[in-house]
């Protein structure tokens, strides 16, 4: 506690990728050089990202016995104001976003402080109300880079308490009785899978996170594992002795090379502190977790790619069954969970699965991370209570259209997922939903459009980037979404006919049914649903050689073929 | 009626009683019983990859359709081979296919003897109605004996397959993805300077198309002979 809570004041700068991005990297060294040259008592950090992506670099501050503000939009020559404030004991008010009083960082509560009337509350911001950081619990907070820090807000505490108390089998039941269902887009309830590994007999057994991460958009695991890396840890090593897993592999994506690097010292300080390697925590256990990095494709996400890509071999999918339970990594028992799953780990064993189905919905409890992009006054990540109505994402969280337009849909879950028409609103968003409306959860992206996005394009757009990434093993996906992706190239150039939208709902139907994979059993997705909420735009592109949105370079061209 | 042991499973196929080892796929199990059922992956004895998707049937209290070259048999289970929809997807991957590259079926070795024209005879194709691609590929005529035309590569992997698993000389691979997916010689080089290719012809006589063929054969000549291959895996089965 004495890093989070020193006796001095103590400032921490937000420096995720997306921190940096916003120039963090230069604000910290403004700090460092200032605090430095002027000799100054105060506790430098770095910590991970708020998710309050539009208002970085976000700088925390916090004065002995008083409430944590969170500044926003610092620059560097904010630094030397900041500085002349914080040792007078006053707080920069002018750039506070919010304050925090106290946090529930699930796995123990830190008290910061009171005061600061002025400065609203960080729960009374619209883009933080009614979120439930239990996932992100620590993000933002704590430094990355500092087990210390972990453990200081009750980190490894849960792993503590599951080898202590010594009954797997008790715990799978409780990861059961959460309802915990995984997080990398299918929603398969994640104390089955652990069930079958448990029970399966064999020599060796893998466990796996799946860190790949490659929809276009997506960056809540690259920043859950850049602000609180430990987390991931604490839960496949949870994971890895109820289970009677003998290694875990984290499979991260190539291009977050700040991932990789917090990871890898996470696992240095995990193993120099006992919790890592051998005779864990004293209790017998031994558990090793390697890092792999990814070989760049999108379909190696897909666990039997990603298994193959383990293998050395091409990330191309297999058949399933033999499901990753029976047969997975050099045919070994394997269970792969992707990065999100395991930071619920931990919360609901301190916590017990009671607590953990207060939030969300019946089928599906718990909180999911969304990225919120798009034509939304608030952009950022943002922990939902499961079930929430996409109405609140748009209209609470997000304050609505940028400069008052008006919101025509939302498009879920990554490149395979629906566009959701705004009549469609109230619809919660939980995977059956999602699923009714010809869309998916998938990682949680969520991108919001406006009457100057035209649906024919952003279907189009779709078919372009899911057929660049098929992996060509499969006739339906190889062949069937170049057809699509050449049929909507025709409609939005003004080439298109009238039967085509019937052919695209044809081919769309057989390539869903009939795919090998996720990818492209999912990809069809953009298509059907904005035929089926959007096809007066489609209509209008085809009979009146108009781009409602004036987006598509329309030409009414002679009929070819 | 025979003991059910565990290594018995039966089940219905069509509505025939049926039964098969456990581990033995529909398609197997359907074979040696005389259904049946489209193929363009899988071949006896090469292991199954489930890529052509032909042979997708219909399982009674599945919502999703399940390729029978995979799928292990499991007591109880009730198979549709045929069906409305099944021949519309079986058509439709044979239409995707014609379309996907230059298949000219009057001018082509195999013409008569290709396993992808006799399916679409069968499943009563008589035109396309998908656009089609016509890119330009390669032929390469630089082996000594045989030829591949990517003009007629359907990318079913078996010549991959036998070349690997059966020749154990691994010449031929998948390059690329997507509709650029290729099958290539060692690093993508011509095949007549290939190292590690030994000559033994197995490619071309699994390769459904007339992708690969002899040198020296015309239209309609290049006729396929697989007797080797069930014999040979029986060979390697003993051998281990
Ligand atoms: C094309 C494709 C891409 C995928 N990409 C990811 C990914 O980047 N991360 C991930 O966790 N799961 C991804 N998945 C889902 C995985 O196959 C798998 O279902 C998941 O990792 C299981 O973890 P969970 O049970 O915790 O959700 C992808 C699936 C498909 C079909
Ligand atoms: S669906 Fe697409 S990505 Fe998946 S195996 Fe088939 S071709 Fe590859
Ligand atoms: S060359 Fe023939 S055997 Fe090889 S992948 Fe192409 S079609 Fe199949
Ligand atoms: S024969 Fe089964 S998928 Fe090709």
């Amino acid at each position: 506690m004495a890093k989070l809570l020193p006796f001095r004041p103590r400032i921490a700068v937000g420096m995720g990728t997306c921190g940096t991005g916003n120039g963090s990297e230069g604000v910290y060294h403004a700090f460092a050089d200032a605090i430095d040259k002027r000799g100054l008592d105060i506790h430098l950090a770095r910590v991970g990202c708020f998710g309050f992506c539009a208002q970085e670099p976000l700088v925390n501050v916090w004065l002995p016995g008083r409430p944590l503000v969170i500044l926003h939009r610092v620059q560097s020559q904010h630094v030397d104001e900041i500085l002349d404030d914080v040792m007078m004991g006053n707080i920069p008010t002018a750039l506070a976003l919010c304050k925090i009083e106290e946090w529930d960082h699930i796995t123990a509560q830190v008290k910061y402080g009171t005061g600061y009337a002025n400065i609203p509350s960080w729960r009374d911001i619209p883009f933080f109300k009614g979120q439930k950081k239990i996932v992100l619990r620590n993000c933002g907070l704590i430094n990355p880079d500092d087990v210390e820090e972990y453990i200081a807000v009750g980190g490894y505490q849960s792993l503590y308490n599951v080898l202590i108390d010594n009954r797997p089998d008790v715990v799978i039941e409780q990861i059961k009785a959460a309802k915990l269902r995984g997080r990398g887009g299918a929603g398969f309830s994640t104390g089955q899978k652990w069930d079958f590994l448990r029970k399966a007999v064999a020599e060796k057994k893998f466990i796996i996170c799946n860190a790949d991460e490659g929809d276009p958009g997506a960056y809540m695991n690259r920043n859950e594992i850049e602000s609180d890396p430990h987390s991931l840890l604490e839960g496949m090593l949870i994971a890895g002795f109820l289970t009677g897993a003998t290694m875990g592999i984290i499979y991260v994506r190539a291009e977050y090379p700040l991932a990789v690097h917090r990871l890898e010292r996470a696992i240095e300080q995990a193993k120099e502190y006992g919790l890592l390697g051998e005779d864990i925590l004293g209790r017998g256990f031994n558990f090793n977790i390697e890092l792999v990095e990814g070989a760049g494709a999108f379909v190696c996400g897909e666990e039997t790619a990603l298994i193959n890509s383990l293998e050395g071999f091409a990330g191309r999918p297999r058949p399933r069954p033999p499901f990753p339970a029976q047969k997975g990594l050099w045919g070994f028992p394997t269970n792969i969970n992707n990065v999100e799953t395991w930071y619920n780990v931990a919360p609901i064993i301190a916590r017990g699965p009671a607590w953990f189905t207060e939030t969300g919905s019946a089928k599906s409890p718990g909180t999911k991370v969304f990225s919120l992009v798009g034509k939304v006054h608030n952009t950022g990540l943002v922990e939902m209570p499961l079930g929430t109505p996409l109405k609140t994402f748009v209209y609470d969280i997000g304050e609505g259209g940028v400069g008052g337009r008006a919101i025509k849909s939302v498009q879920t879950g990554g490149p395979s997922g629906g566009c959701i028409p705004h009549e469609m609103f109230d619809t919660p968003v939980d995977y059956e939903s999602l699923a009714q409306l010809g869309s998916i959860m998938g990682s949680g992206g969520m991108v919001v459009m406006d009457e100057d996005n035209c649906m024919v394009d952003v279907a189009r757009y779709f078919i372009e980037f899911t057929n660049s990434e098929s992996c060509g093993k499969c006739v339906p996906c190889r062949v069937g979404l170049d057809k699509s992706l050449r049929i909507l190239n025709r409609i939005t150039s003004g080439a298109g006919r009238m039967q085509h939208m019937e052919t695209l709902e044809e081919l769309s139907r057989y390539i869903r049914d009939s795919s090998l994979c996720g990818l492209g059993q999912s990809a069809p997705n953009p298509v059907v649903s904005t035929l089926k909420s959007f096809a007066e735009e489609y209509r209008a592109h085809i009979e009146d050689h108009k781009c409602p949105a004036g987006v598509c370079g329309v030409q009414p061209v002679g009929e070819t073929a | 009626m025979r003991p059910a042991t565990t290594n018995v499973k039966t089940l219905k196929i069509d509505g025939r009683d049926l039964s098969g080892r456990q581990e033995e796929t529909i398609l197997e199990v359907a074979r040696q019983n005389g259904i049946f059922i489209p193929r363009l992956c899988e071949m006896e004895g090469l292991t199954d990859v489930g890529a052509c998707r032909m042979c997708l049937v219909e399982i009674k209290g599945q919502n999703r359709l399940l390729p029978a070259c995979v799928t292990a048999v499991e007591e109880g289970m009730e198979v549709t081979t045929d069906s409305e929809r099944l021949q519309n997807y079986r058509r439709m991957i044979l239409e995707l296919l014609f379309t996907e590259r230059n298949h000219v079926c009057s001018v082509c070795v195999s013409n008569g003897h290709c396993e992808m024209q006799m399916l679409a005879q069968r499943l009563g194709i008589t035109h396309v109605h998908f656009p089609y691609r016509y890119p330009k590929e390669e032929v390469d005529a630089s082996h000594d004996r045989f030829v591949i035309d990517h003009n007629r590569c359907i990318l079913c992997t078996r010549c991959v397959r036998v070349c690997d698993e059966i020749e154990g000389a691994h010449t031929w691979d998948i390059t690329g993805r997507g509709i650029d997916a290729q099958v290539i010689t060692d690093l993508n080089e011509p095949w007549g300077s290939s190292e590690t290719c030994t000559g033994c012809g197995k490619c071309v006589h699994v390769c459904p198309t007339g992708a690969l063929f002899e040198k020296g054969r015309s239209v309609a000549e290049m006729l396929k002979r697989r007797q080797f291959l069930p014999y040979l895996t029986m060979m390697r089965e003993e051998n281990e």
